[in-house]
């Protein structure tokens, strides 16, 4: 390949501002392509040990033999694996000490967004660790955490830091050739967030990051791993913008949770990544594996509000392999315009007395289609084991479409399962009610929806709840005709 | 030689036999060469995930049956529905049987599908109606239609209806080789007319056949059908069932499906709703032991505003049986003011039973009313318990539960013999003598 960095680096400053607001940090950036060179050098720019290569170079090698899943309910163009560049950090090494070592123009990228770090700071109990192009640049309340044993900071540096938590918990969750998704973040993911909670210690704040997509062409491959040691506690929330982009831009996260004996893990995800324009131009590819496995009297929690991303394909999912382990699952999804979304939870129920229930609610709007896509497993051992499952769907005008396709499977004759559907419209009643007593038609809408989505609300952190409620009434502004 | 290979190199001996002039051998040979280029289903197909059916795909199936059959009165008395006047269409091991059978040409045509394919007088009938709702895409309607040759014609002209039920009776004799059979049934009910369909399935010895069966059925503007099938052939037998039906406006079209039978079992039920005001029904109770299987794979597409549908399938799965029930609602873009119901409730009573249920909606219009609810569960324990206080021993109590459980379909079934009937093949299949009618 005669295509060199320094061409690479020309074509992407003649791109730049052409497109929303890019931040102007001197980025390195790889060339585009994927090859085992790419992935080896992933590696070794991380200065990773050989351990960590082999692992993923033998995720690369399964990777290259897969084909990409085509029974997701979503419609795009595949994404050319060979015309993204894997590997992009802010130039300006090394970490910083403090806020004010870093790059203003960063921050101002923050500030753009609302999420500015002095605010962030300030807030009590809120430990950031921002992430942004693939690289945490900076991570708060490190201390706090540290007297209690807790172990928060980027996967690299968990990697040559504490190699043996690493080593023995990556991809025991989400085996490295799961799917096609997962093996190629397997191959190349460029950092993420590490998080181990000692036993019996309850982590006394909120755990928090943000993910940014910054470099124009760059896909993101998160990398999380999330361990809570027996007896430990632990709420975690993931937090996603990014910045308005002509290109798709490919995001391939992949997220394992592990909650050993009596542990509980709680994780909150917002996704309000760019849904591309009206017109379904641009936007965020977002194909995500989340899992959690659920030891002896564990518990594992996933609550989402999903209102971005062009395309999205996610299924956060529980392994209740030890007796009496409870998994749940919370979901908003709201898609508007040309959003698709599938997505949906597995709950695999392998254990004695254990539980699960989900929840989700979807919210279509404008031309776009929103699926709910879900399992539910009862193994032959999971004596007395016990789901209840609600999907309920709002529809928002006669363009969109929702569906729901939940699976599920009984092997044992002491499971109970039930699981309702329903799909309905915003009736016109209601809206003549509430235009009755004064309110307009636009807030009777952010009215109803949030009556709608309460139950999922309601689980979310309080900083987050807030936060999600008005992301809800920004991604249907306008949809009412 | 597999069974692929044996039907494709089958086809040409068999259209001798049947008619190479017919108006349909245009429709034989392509789908033949289409089932040719699919060929059968295997578990990594969406739509067989849950269903071996590979395990019944037996090479030593035989495609042609032979001998003629005859059965005296003692025989196959228990498989007519006592107490009622009928039309008769009878069916042993897949070959017409004139003798138990009562047809009629007067007003309606009530006979079997070969009296007419090779008639130039209905060459326009089956233009219109033949093979048009039939899935091109699914191999055993593929294969069926390229070896249709009998089965049962039902035709009712416009504002009639039928004083009597029709019976389309299959026996399976299982004296000789193990059978392939590709019964082909085609039902008309025109304008304003009502008609009352049973179509049962039963066998006597061991040697099971594997039944391909595909029925079409037009319900036109203002017509009434209810269609019942009984599916309890022993478990040497498999069935592979699609009946795809088609309704005008303002029609309402019913099917009841009772599977007690056989070792696999699939239905392949479809409705298509072409007008307003248009209601259907899917009713079903599958009950089954040892190592069956009953796969429901339903479809209700609403094309068109204020319809409705309702469906409602109960099962109770004993020893190591397994049930399997795929249900999909699809409601069009254009398809306003629909009400769509869908429940699957589900027992399981063996150790080693299993379910797989998915109820699945896709809709496309907002002022709908779409639900589905879906449980799977055991008796209840205190339920059992007090019967029991009362004297009645636990298996009694235990059918007695269950046939609680089933009513709501027990009750839809409006042929009062019938439902002694299926209420009499219940308690066989439980085992037990209530000794009083429920």
């Amino acid at each position: 390949m005669a295509y060199t960095e320094e061409e690479l680096k020309k074509e992407l400053e003649q791109q730049e501002y052409q497109y929303g607001f890019t931040t102007d940090i001197d980025a390195e950036t790889f060339p585009v392509g994927l090859n085992k060179e790419i992935v080896k050098k992933i590696s070794a720019k991380k200065n990773e040990p050989s351990w960590m290569t082999e692992w993923r170079l033998s995720a690369f090698e399964a990777w290259e033999k897969m084909e990409e899943p085509e029974w997701p309910n979503v419609k795009y163009k595949k994404p050319d694996f060979q015309k993204i560049s894997y590997y992009s950090a802010p130039k300006t090494d090394p970490k910083y000490e403090s806020l004010d070592e870093v790059d203003p123009e960063l921050l101002k990228t923050f500030d753009k967004l609302g999420i500015s770090l002095e605010e962030q700071k300030k807030l009590a109990g809120v430990a950031v660790d921002i992430v942004m192009d693939s690289v945490s640049v900076a991570t708060t309340f490190k201390d706090t955490l540290a007297e209690k044993g807790i172990i928060f900071c980027s996967i690299s540096e968990a990697i040559q830091n504490h190699p043996e938590l690493v080593k023995k918990y990556l991809g025991t969750v989400i085996p490295k050739k799961d799917n096609y998704y997962a093996a190629l973040n397997s191959a190349v993911f460029s950092d993420g967030s590490f998080c181990y909670i000692p036993k019996g210690v309850k982590c006394p704040m909120e755990l928090s990051t943000y993910f940014r997509i910054n470099q124009a062409g760059t896909g993101q491959f998160e990398r999380t791993l999330v361990i809570a040691d027996k007896g430990s506690y632990v709420s975690y929330l993931e937090g996603c913008t990014a910045p308005s982009r002509d290109e798709n831009q490919l995001h391939a996260a992949v997220v394992e949770l592990v909650a050993l004996d009596d542990a509980e893990i709680k994780y909150s995800t917002v996704q309000n990544w760019y849904p591309g324009n009206k017109q379904g131009k641009g936007g965020v590819y977002n194909f995500v594996t989340k899992r959690g496995l659920c030891h002896t009297n564990s518990k594992i929690s996933w609550t989402q509000v999903e209102t971005g991303s062009a395309v999205t394909w996610k299924y956060p999912s529980c392994i209740l392999k030890g007796d009496n382990s409870i998994g749940e699952f919370y979901s908003i999804a709201v898609t508007n315009n040309y959003q698709q979304a599938d997505t949906g939870t597995k709950m695999i129920h392998l254990g004695k007395n254990t539980k699960s229930t989900i929840i989700s609610k979807g919210i279509s709007a404008g031309k776009s289609q929103n699926s709910y896509r879900g399992l539910v497993r009862i193994g032959n051992n999971a004596e007395n084991a016990r789901n209840f499952s609600q999907c309920d769907s709002l529809l928002m005008g006669n363009s969109c479409g929702a569906h729901t396709f939940p699976y599920i499977e009984a092997k044992n004759k002491t499971a109970q399962i039930e699981h309702e559907a329903t799909t309905s419209k915003i009736g016109e009643d209601q809206i003549f009610y509430c235009n009755q007593r004064g309110i307009d038609t636009e807030k009777a809408i952010a009215l109803i929806v949030n009556g709608f989505s309460k139950e999922v609300l309601n689980k979310l952190p309080m900083e987050f709840a807030v936060e999600a409620q008005k992301l809800l009434e920004i991604s249907l502004e306008g949809s009412v005709g | 030689m597999s069974l692929k290979d044996k039907l494709v190199s089958s086809f040409l001996a068999f259209e001798l036999d049947a008619d190479i002039n017919s108006s349909i051998h245009e429709i034989r040979s392509k789908s033949i060469k289409d089932f040719e280029k699919i060929g059968f289903p295997d578990r990594k197909h969406e739509d067989w995930k849950y269903t071996p059916i590979k395990k019944v795909l037996n090479e030593d199936l035989k495609i042609f049956s032979k001998r003629r059959h005859l059965l005296d009165f003692d025989k196959v008395k228990d498989f007519f529905i006592s107490g009622i006047e009928s039309y008769k269409i009878v069916f042993i091991d897949g070959m017409y049987d004139p003798f138990w059978s009562e047809t009629t040409h007067d007003g309606v045509d009530i006979c079997i599908l070969s009296a007419i394919l090779n008639k130039e007088k209905y060459s326009k009938l089956l233009d219109k109606y033949f093979n048009k709702l039939t899935n091109k895409s699914d191999s055993f309607s593929l294969l069926n239609t390229s070896f249709s040759k009998e089965g049962a014609y039902v035709h009712v002209p416009k504002n009639i209806e039928l004083a009597k039920p029709i019976e389309i009776v299959h026996i399976n004799t299982g004296s000789d080789n193990s059978l392939m059979l590709q019964p082909r049934n085609l039902i008309i009910v025109e304008k304003s007319s009502k008609v009352e369909i049973i179509e049962s399935h039963y066998s006597i010895e061991k040697n099971g056949a594997l039944t391909n069966s595909l029925t079409e059925i037009f319900v036109e503007e203002n017509a009434f059908l209810d269609y019942y099938k009984v599916q309890n052939d022993n478990t040497s037998n498999s069935l592979i069932d699609n009946t795809c039906i088609h309704q005008e406006k303002n029609s309402e079209a019913s099917c009841h499906t009772f599977s007690f039978g056989n070792n696999i079992t699939r239905n392949n039920l479809s409705f298509y709703q072409n007008g307003k005001g248009i209601n259907s029904i899917l009713n079903g109770i599958t009950i089954l032991n040892e190592k069956q299987l009953t796969d429901h794979h339903t479809l209700v597409h609403h094309a068109n505003p204020s319809c409705t549908s309702h469906q409602d399938y109960k099962g109770i799965f004993i020893g190591d049986s397994v049930g399997v029930f795929n249900g999909q609602v699809i409601v069009d873009k254009i398809a306003q003011q629909i009400n769509a119901f869908q429940q699957n409730n589900n027992i399981i009573i063996g150790d080693k039973a299993a379910v797989n249920t998915k109820p699945q909606l896709e809709i496309f219009a907002d002022d709908v009313k779409c639900s589905h609810g879906c449980t799977i569960g055991q008796l209840d324990k205190s339920a059992l318990f007090y019967l029991q206080t009362r004297g009645i021993p636990k298996k009694e109590a235990k059918a007695l539960l269950t046939y609680a459980f089933a009513n709501n379909v027990l009750e839809s079934v409006k042929i009062k013999p019938l439902k002694t009937k299926i209420k009499k093949i219940i308690a066989g299949k439980l085992g037990v003598n209530l000794g009083f009618e429920l």
